[in-house]
């Protein structure tokens, strides 16, 4: 175990080279000069432009300006975005709230999905079965963007439930409408996800063995049925929390919540190297240590699985 | 920043309102009833988040331009009448628009208590024009004198300080000018203009996330970054417009179609750009607290004339036909809403010096004229027009109709070419690596038509986009410059426009642009300016 | 992912989060083209009879005829759209802006579903919109099932370094979400068609099936009638294609599948970004992107392209279901 975790550790140091390395080659490629840009429609006053070169690092060759990035960042400074403030400072604001609004989804994913998944999967082709079904194929096939503006239309300025846009991300509630919407998709798919291996181990020996062994219902379903049915699940509720992580750039955008998804999407629009790389290279991370921790999670749930 | 990335640079931004008469539409519409006020009351502001730290020499986009100018006041300002007023200056005088004499009204305070001198002013700018500080707005202390031995194109600045400006006490200084510049009193509006505290030096940085300035407001707590920024009235205020509120809360949206969203609901009080695709409805939904009223800018298409193709003599004659094939009236009306209006020519309605008819016959819809004058052109370049422009502002839907306009009344095909970014479009612009017609736009440094004409048509003018050059022209705009009369002034730059239009017409002018703003019931009095600023000091708060 | 050792396929390997980057919907349904696949198993080896039990059991699903008939219709609309209607999709007239509200009992003619804001023709722009939609959907899933099954199945059959090589590289290009590894190489293109989307969700859709695909080779390479095959001199070429392809290219169909209702979805994300296809190109997504920001002036605009893109995506959903139960045994 000890060993596995190791080596998996010792991986990820070329994963998160070559990850960081392909996003910064994207970022800088990109067409348009973020440094001209500042100017606006006025021309860009050439002996400005030179400084300020100079000052981000771009007139060095593109390698070198890696290079620097790297081992800056081994130092913990992730560089200065082109706003003047320090990468670090803005992922310490977009960071906080972007896990906050994921961890609401995910939660709402977990007990809805599961939830939900379990009682289609025991009673399979009943009415709450077909229900659900459609239900999640419905929410599957629609674009995020148009519910979520929709979603926003409907519940935040015709019914007035909600705030229509997150004014304070500390605000919980104010983080619903967005968590929700945010969640429908993944809860979709969790939804069917579970209700299938429910089904399919629903008729496998160990328990029908565990049923006619005279167990009650609530024990056969509760420890012996959801252990096994939880793996793929599992499988993926970990990969998808590093997708939420990753913040959800449209949800975020729709909503004016000042998330990681947000920021990327702004950086991405205004070529704001810096700030792209930095970001993704904490994604990079996050993804990297929940895959992790799924792997991980297998042995426990299914003791087949042991890592040497 | 998506949604109206054009409109939102402050270009020049001497802007304010033109026409005394055309100013009346921000107040026409009167409030319910007066309300009791409260003189504490804070109310929130629509913005987007500023893309640099606030320091006024270093910020030309409205973002940050909203901020610096409630928490600072330059040496003049205008009035919602458009009239140039003193403000933090007694007087600026000057004979021969060479030499000014600056004095200012004693006893003014930074919001830190220290007190603001000739030497805030003057300090600032050489600073500012410090080529080693890289300041965005260095170029706007081009005209002063010694200029280039702070600020030489290539290398270090060979002193620290401007020759002409001089400190010659705490309460006047003056400057002197490389060359005359009839605007130059007009150009003190702007930020980069304003005064900075001692403070400022010790850290630029710390000073930009924390701005300390002489104006009515001061900063409250600290930037939340993406969320909003705080000020409150600033009690030793000495200008005479005193904030009849208690301060503003500056929220940041990335999507103006969330803020419109909590206008709607009341969580935001006041929003001065309301989304093309609400301006349909905002009527009806905000009934008297709908604001629309002309704004000093328009949209155009500009043609690469220093393209070998576009640049040959005969294509006058198709620019002219595209434009006659563009129903401009109709597309103002449908598809964007009364957003726009329809152009004339290059200035819009209202603006000192405007007279119908720059544009004559050429910008009248007319399909058959259209074919013939292209056909008489030798056809369009490669039979196809394709229109770049960049996605991220609110250009599609005015693109879209004009290329179906063209292709279907003047039977070219067009198609357009939407570059993601502001910044794409941009780089492709000004390096002049497009071959085809683009986006052209203009928002008013002041409000005068010699900022439409010259600042884009002269010959090797930093705004001219379209290598359009015409000695006669040029000529004309010279002997306007130097017309004795505003209103001699004024009649050469329309004949210069005229001339432009019917002579060579390198870009077509299309719409003037509107201010369509609106407001929450918690507040009244609300006016807009031709910055699509609300007039803040004056805004109420219902009790 | 464990490495080489041992040898089962680890759940994530079937599973997957799909296109899922906030959006772009991860779906769960299994291949339209299972089934052409299932009997072309049939004719070679010893799936005959499972083949054909499938049939048998899909002939009676009312899923699958009710989906397939609807594909046909979707995909006879993206070859053919002059079938359907006549009308240039790219003709307005702007008296009609928006007031030219749907009729609905005018089948087939212009006005069918109303007009948009430039005064086009709503109906004739969603039968054109078809084609860009469902090009970019069914070319990305072929694409990402070649590229990612070559990669899977190079590094699960060799082991060893290049696994560990080709793993590191899939890890690499995983750790960028799809919409936003689109968002920056889509930038990049001054030309933006159906192809170089296809190219841009390819370069980061891939890694799922690769992994799938891996997992799958691994579980088959020690399977006996491959030891057989190696013993009797077959190359390494011919056991690959011949002999595990075929048993290892089921759960790689259904994981594709999968995802090609998402990319259509991601497709019509990216517009919405501001860089999908561009004019001249008629698309769903761009239709949908452009109604969206004009919802309340003209909500059919909006709700008839949306109403398309999500029926296709759910005629795939819906088919992939039936095969998949079709050919499970278990859930018979």
């Amino acid at each position: 175990m000890g060993r596995f975790v190791a080596r998996r550790l010792l991986q990820m140091i070329p994963v998160f080279i070559g990850t960081t390395l392909l996003i910064f080659l994207m970022v800088y490629s990109l067409p348009g000069d973020p440094v001209k840009a500042m100017f606006g429609s006025k021309a860009a006053d050439p002996a400005t432009v030179v400084r300020l070169r100079h000052e981000y690092g771009l007139d060095k060759p593109l390698i070198q300006q890696y290079w620097d990035y790297i081992s800056g960042l081994f130092q913990g400074d992730f560089g200065q975005s082109f706003t003047g403030r320090p990468v670090a400072d803005l992922m310490a604001d977009a960071f906080p709230v972007t896990i906050r609004l994921a961890l609401f989804a995910f939660a709402i994913e977990l007990v809805f999905g599961i939830g939900l998944g379990v009682l289609t999967g025991l009673r399979r082709g009943k009415f709450l079965d077909q229900a659900v079904l459609i239900f999640t194929l419905i929410v599957v096939s629609i674009p995020v963007f148009v519910l979520g503006n929709m979603a926003q239309f409907v519940v935040g300025v015709k019914w007035k439930l909600v705030t229509p846009t997150v004014q304070d991300p500390q605000d919980l509630t104010q983080l619903t409408l967005p968590a929700i919407v945010l969640a429908l998709l993944s809860l979709a798919y969790v939804t069917r996800l579970t209700r299938t291996t429910v089904a399919e181990n629903l008729r496998a020996d160990y328990v029908r063995t565990a049923v006619a062994k005279g167990l009650p219902r609530r024990r056969v379903v509760g420890v012996h049925l959801m252990r096994n049915s939880l793996i793929p699940v599992v499988t993926f509720l970990g990969t998808d929390l590093g997708v939420l992580m990753g913040g959800a750039i449209v949800t975020e955008g729709i909503f004016n919540v000042p998330g990681v998804g947000n920021t990327l999407y702004q950086a991405v629009i205004t070529s704001e190297g810096p700030t792209v790389v930095g970001v993704v290279t904490v994604l990079v991370l996050v993804y990297l240590v929940s895959s992790l921790v799924v792997d991980l999670l297998y042995a426990v749930l299914d003791p087949r699985i042991r890592y040497a | 920043m998506r949604g109206a990335k054009s409109a939102k640079w402050v270009v020049g931004a001497i802007v304010v309102a033109m026409a005394a008469t055309a100013c009346g539409g921000g107040s026409s519409n009167d409030d319910e009833g007066n309300a009791a006020v409260d003189p504490n009351g804070v109310f929130s502001y629509y913005n987007t988040e500023p893309q640099r730290g606030l320091i006024p020499t270093n910020t030309n986009e409205v973002g940050g331009h909203y901020m610096m100018a409630n928490m600072f006041r330059g040496l003049v300002t205008f009035d919602i009448n458009n009239k140039l007023q003193m403000a933090q200056a007694q007087s600026v005088d000057t004979t021969d628009n060479q030499h000014f004499t600056v004095k200012l009204k004693p006893g003014w305070k930074f919001h830190n208590g220290e007190t603001v001198t000739a030497n805030s002013f003057v300090k600032a700018w050489n600073w500012a024009a410090n080529a080693k500080n890289a300041q965005l707005n260095s170029s706007w202390y081009e005209a002063i004198k010694g200029y280039e031995d702070v600020h030489p194109k290539e290398g270090d600045p060979k002193t620290d300080t401007m020759s002409g400006l001089k400190v010659v006490n705490d309460n006047e200084f003056t400057i002197e000018l490389a060359r005359p510049v009839s605007t130059f009193k007009e150009r003190l509006y702007y930020d980069a203009f304003f005064p900075l505290p001692e403070a400022f030096y010790k850290d630029p940085k710390a000073f930009g996330e924390h701005p300390i300035g002489n104006g009515p407001y001061k900063m409250e707590g600290s930037w939340a970054h993406k969320v909003e920024l705080k000020v409150r009235k600033f009690a030793d205020y000495k200008g005479d417009d005193k904030p009849k509120n208690g301060g503003i809360d500056f929220k940041f949206y990335s999507k103006d179609d969330a803020a419109y969203a909590d206008l709607l609901s009341d969580k935001i009080d006041i929003m001065y750009q309301v989304p093309n695709s609400q301006v349909s409805k905002f009527q009806s939904d905000l009934g008297k607290r709908a604001i629309s009223q002309p704004y000093g800018g328009n949209t155009n298409i500009a043609f690469p004339l220093y393209d070998k193709e576009w640049g040959k003599p005969e294509k006058v004659k198709v620019r002219q036909g595209l434009s006659m094939a563009i129903d401009r009236e109709t597309i103002a009306k449908t598809a964007l809403s009364g957003s726009k209006d329809a152009a004339t020519g290059f200035t819009p309605k209202g603006i000192p010096g405007w007279q119908d008819g720059a544009c004559g016959e050429f910008c009248k819809f007319d399909p058959a004229k259209a074919k013939d004058l292209i056909k008489q052109g030798g056809g369009v370049p490669g039979n196809k027009v394709t229109i770049t422009y960049n996605a991220d502002g609110a250009n599609k839907e005015w693109v879209d109709a004009v290329c179906n306009d063209i292709r279907q009344n003047a039977g070219v095909e067009c198609v357009t070419d939407a570059k993601s970014t502001f910044q794409e479009a941009r780089d492709l612009i000004t390096d002049k690596k497009l071959s085809n017609p683009f986006r052209m736009a203009w928002v008013m440094d002041f409000p005068n038509i010699a900022n439409f004409v010259t600042e884009q048509f002269r010959t090797g003018a930093g705004a001219n986009d379209m290598g359009f050059s015409d000695k006669s022209v040029d000529a004309l705009m010279d002997k306007a410059d130097e017309a004795k009369t505003e209103d001699a002034a004024n009649k050469g730059y329309f004949e210069a426009e005229k001339k432009i239009m019917q002579d060579q017409m390198p870009a077509i002018p299309l719409f003037t642009d509107h201010t369509v703003a609106g407001y929450s019931k918690r507040v009244q009095n609300v006016k807009i300016d031709y910055q699509r600023q609300a007039v803040w000091t004056e805004v109420e708060v219902k009790k | 992912m464990p490495d080489n050792k041992p040898p089962q396929v680890t759940p994530s390997s079937v599973v997957g989060a799909g296109p899922n980057a906030d959006g772009a919907a991860a779906t769960v349904a299994a291949a339209a083209v299972l089934p052409v696949e299932a009997d072309k198993q049939a004719s070679t080896e010893k799936a005959r009879s499972l083949g054909q039990d499938a049939w048998r059991e899909l002939r009676r699903s009312w899923l699958f005829w009710t989906s397939g008939v609807l594909l046909v219709l979707l995909i006879l609309m993206a070859v053919w759209p002059s079938l359907f209607t006549d009308v240039d999709p790219r003709q307005a007239d702007l008296r009609n802006h928006f007031l030219g509200a749907p009729q609905w009992s005018h089948f087939f003619q212009e006005d069918w579903f109303g007009y948009n804001i430039q005064g086009q023709s709503v109906y004739a722009r969603t039968v054109h919109g078809a084609r860009a939609s469902i090009i970019v959907g069914v070319c990305v899933t072929l694409a990402v099932t070649v590229l990612g099954g070559i990669v899977g199945m190079i590094a699960g059959y060799f082991g060893g370094w290049v696994d560990t090589l080709l793993s590191r590289i899939t890890d690499i290009f995983f750790g960028i979400p799809l919409l936003l590894g689109g968002l920056v190489l889509l930038q990049a293109f001054t030309d933006r068609t159906i192809w170089t989307v296809t190219f841009a969700l390819t370069a980061f859709g891939w890694m799922q099936i690769a992994r799938v695909m891996r997992g799958a080779v691994i579980t088959q390479k020690h399977a006996d009638f491959v030891t057989a095959a190696r013993a009797l001199g077959a190359g390494t070429g011919r056991i690959l294609f011949k002999h595990i392809l075929p048993n290892v290219i089921g759960p790689v169909i259904v994981v594709a599948t999968i995802a090609l209702g998402g990319y259509i979805a991601t497709e019509a994300t990216l517009s919405y970004l501001g860089i999908g296809l561009k004019d001249p190109t008629v698309s769903w997504g761009v239709d949908i992107s452009a109604a969206q920001k004009n919802l309340r002036q003209g909500p059919h605009a909006l709700l008839v392209p949306a109403g398309f893109l999500s029926l296709t995506v759910l005629a795939f959903i819906l088919l992939g279901d039936a095969v998949r139960d079709a050919l499970d045994p278990k859930l018979r």
